[in-house]
């Protein structure tokens, strides 16, 4: 027994290193950065993120991020109940082959579509804003929404809809009132899922935006190249992007478990 | 409207091919329902599972033919690379015989 | 307990497929006008037939691509998914304990991927970064933006960094799914440690092991952001994956044509990598479903 936790314990703090060593340099200024090597800062500072905080061409990035990440989740989640109850619930034509076409929409490289939708973009003149990042974020998230809520939907006996038919209910009366509250975790890790993946997601984002809703994650990798050497600043950025991951998690961390244990993400 | 998506003919004529070719299955699955059956394919199928991968196939061949064309011209020594449409041919027998036998 | 037959679901369906007809088909639609024409202006613009995707299949930079993109991806399989395993093996079964080793474990996963890029590159440098300069007191030279192998092997190991925790999760789960009648009958046989793993363990998670090789073999197929951060592909090309170097031609070059040809080859190989994870699946649900 001993064995094998020390192989855990080992392996988390390995993990926990890097992690670490971002937030040790977020507290220090680049100077001490550069020119002493010490495992906790010297001279504790937060005033990189109060550069962060206070420059608009860093926070905008959050807010940007935020608001396209909002959007997504909000379509994505919307579009996908009645689906993955469709598919939870009924065989029809041709339903395997779309949810197979639905999954490899999720599993395709970003990368494919990149090209079409800056042109795409360009002529509805959509470029450069948070709901054009939105709608191409759509394309993995909307498949992977529909994926875990089949899940979760699929765990719910059938027998409470064909009661509720017999009560009388409206499909659409059912499904607020008796069926959503029912899957309440579902609809939590999915959203948290699709949050996640809109977040981190570089590439898109990157391409379709320039000024007016240029993420946080653009703005991290163009100061890389740009100032070079503000690792702390740097550091900081890094810091407060896990943080809204980090909030989300807490709110549906007990399903977690369970949307990974569905072997489903 | 459809500007951006610079089309052409050719491929027009896919998209319609393939709009029809589902058209197609949707209507011939609702007159006579397919059954799941074990052709020589490795799973049990239904039509439309052949189908896809019947296309899928066809696609790696043309793409592999294509890859290759410059190289079995320069080998039979012609002039020009063979053209596609043999691989073309060549795909939709595979095709027809996955949808038979699979 | 058959699903019962219902094609008006098809209008349930409606939405998904109109948010993903915009945003899946009519760009997939428009990559294959693209890749069959040279596209000088917007205005301007030539039929080729099949020319890119012949050059694109002669392509040398891109055949390099591939291979280090399968010599990649292999390599994430044969390192994660033993440690994945190790670890879910060693996490507790419950109590406090489990969730804090699981929210532990879990950490790199929510980190978002430029972000780890960000990280590593601090961490690895060898005058800021913690690793990097404690390889530099070994007396070993180390650069990951200068030397090619250790570029790679740093890439790697940021991706074992960052996705072992997946595997984990998943075998974990399906340790999980264990009755523990099986671990007491075991126990009553006087079956050792080996065994248990050997002929219960690993027979039981084999599927959700499946879908942890297939998932990761994909993402990695597609991996772009961390690697773009860290090394920008360099040097050289040593670390320019398939996605990169797409987008360099895409974007950096705005070589449309060949570009676009990339792109569908690149398609078809994830079709048949998500025809055999979706199969997989299938057969892995069929049997959990009867249980039921």
């Amino acid at each position: 027994m001993k064995k094998r936790s020390l192989l855990l314990i080992v392996y988390i703090a390995l993990s926990m290193l890097p992690i670490y060593w971002m937030v040790n340099m977020s507290f220090k200024s680049n100077a001490e950065i550069l020119s002493s090597f010490t495992v906790l800062p010297l001279h504790f500072t937060w005033a990189n993120y109060q550069t962060i905080l206070t420059d608009s061409s860093w926070y905008s990035g959050y807010i940007n991020s935020l608001i396209y990440v909002t959007i997504n989740t909000v379509i994505s989640v919307t579009a996908a109940l009645p689906a993955a109850y469709a598919f939870s619930r009924y065989t029809f034509l041709g339903d395997k082959h779309l949810f197979f076409w639905l999954l490899t929409n999720r599993m395709t490289p970003p990368a494919v579509f990149l090209l079409p939708f800056f042109q795409l973009y360009s002529t509805i003149g959509l470029m450069d804003t948070h709901l054009a990042v939105a709608l191409a974020h759509l394309v993995f998230n909307v498949p992977l929404a529909v994926w875990i809520l089949e899940g979760f939907m699929s765990g719910i006996a059938r027998e409470i809809d064909e009661t509720a038919y017999i009560d009388g209910y409206s499909f659409p009366r059912f499904f607020t009132t008796i069926f959503l509250p029912l899957i309440k975790a579902g609809v939590g890790v999915a959203a948290f899922f699709c949050f996640m993946f809109s977040w981190v997601e570089l590439l898109l984002a990157r391409t379709l935006t320039s000024v007016n809703a240029k993420p946080i994650v653009a703005t991290m990798t163009r100061t890389v190249s740009a100032a070079g050497m503000d690792w702390a600043t740097l550091a900081a950025a890094g810091v407060l992007t896990v943080i809204p991951g980090a909030i989300v998690i807490w709110f549906v961390r007990q399903h977690i478990a369970r949307g990974f244990a569905m072997g489903r993400v | 409207m459809f500007a951006w998506m610079a089309w052409t003919t050719p491929v027009a004529v896919f998209f319609i091919c393939m709009a029809l070719m589902l058209a197609g299955m949707t209507v011939w699955e609702l007159k006579r329902p397919s059954t799941l059956r074990k052709g020589f394919l490795p799973i049990a199928t239904t039509r439309g599972d052949r189908l896809s991968i019947g296309l899928l196939t066809a696609a790696y061949i043309n793409l592999a033919f294509v890859g290759l064309a410059d190289r079995i011209g320069a080998s039979l020594s012609l002039a020009n690379p063979p053209s596609v449409w043999i691989s073309f041919v060549l795909s939709m027998a595979v095709l027809a015989f996955i949808m038979r036998r699979g | 307990m058959n699903k019962p037959v219902n094609q008006k679901a098809w209008l349930l369906v409606l939405p998904v497929l109109i948010c993903v007809a915009f945003s899946s088909i009519l760009p997939l639609m428009t990559v294959v006008n693209y890749s069959v024409q040279d596209i000088i202006s917007p205005e301007r613009r030539v039929f080729v037939g099949t020319e890119w995707f012949a050059s694109v299949m002669r392509d040398r930079e891109l055949h390099a691509a591939l291979a280090r993109q399968i010599v990649f991806s292999l390599s994430v399989l044969a390192v994660e998914i033993p440690l994945g395993i190790a670890l879910a093996l060693s996490m507790p079964a419950s109590g406090w304990r489990a969730s804090a080793a699981l929210v532990a474990v879990a950490l790199p996963l929510l980190i978002p991927w430029n972000v780890v890029g960000t990280i590593w590159q601090i961490f690895c440098r060898t005058d800021i970064g913690l690793l990097g300069s404690a390889i530099k007191a070994l007396g070993l030279e180390y650069s990951y933006t200068g030397d090619a192998t250790q570029a790679w092997l740093t890439v790697l190991l940021m991706d074992v960094w960052h996705w072992t925790p997946l595997v984990a999760l998943l075998a974990y789960a399906g340790l999980r799914a264990i009755p523990d009648a099986y671990y007491q009958a075991a126990r009553i046989d006087g079956a050792s440690r080996l065994a248990v793993f050997r002929y219960i363990q690993l027979p039981k998670i084999r599927g959700v092991l499946m879908i942890a090789v297939l998932l990761r073999f994909m993402d990695s197929f597609m991996i772009y952001t961390e690697p773009f951060v860290l090394t920008g592909g360099g040097p050289g090309n040593a670390t320019t994956f398939l996605s990169q170097y797409l987008t360099q031609k895409a974007v950096g070059q705005f070589d449309l044509g060949p570009a676009a040809a990339f792109s569908l080859i690149y398609f078809l190989i994830i079709m048949l990598l998500c025809f055999i994870l979706y199969n997989w699946m299938q057969r892995l649900g069929t049997p959990g479903r009867a249980d039921k």
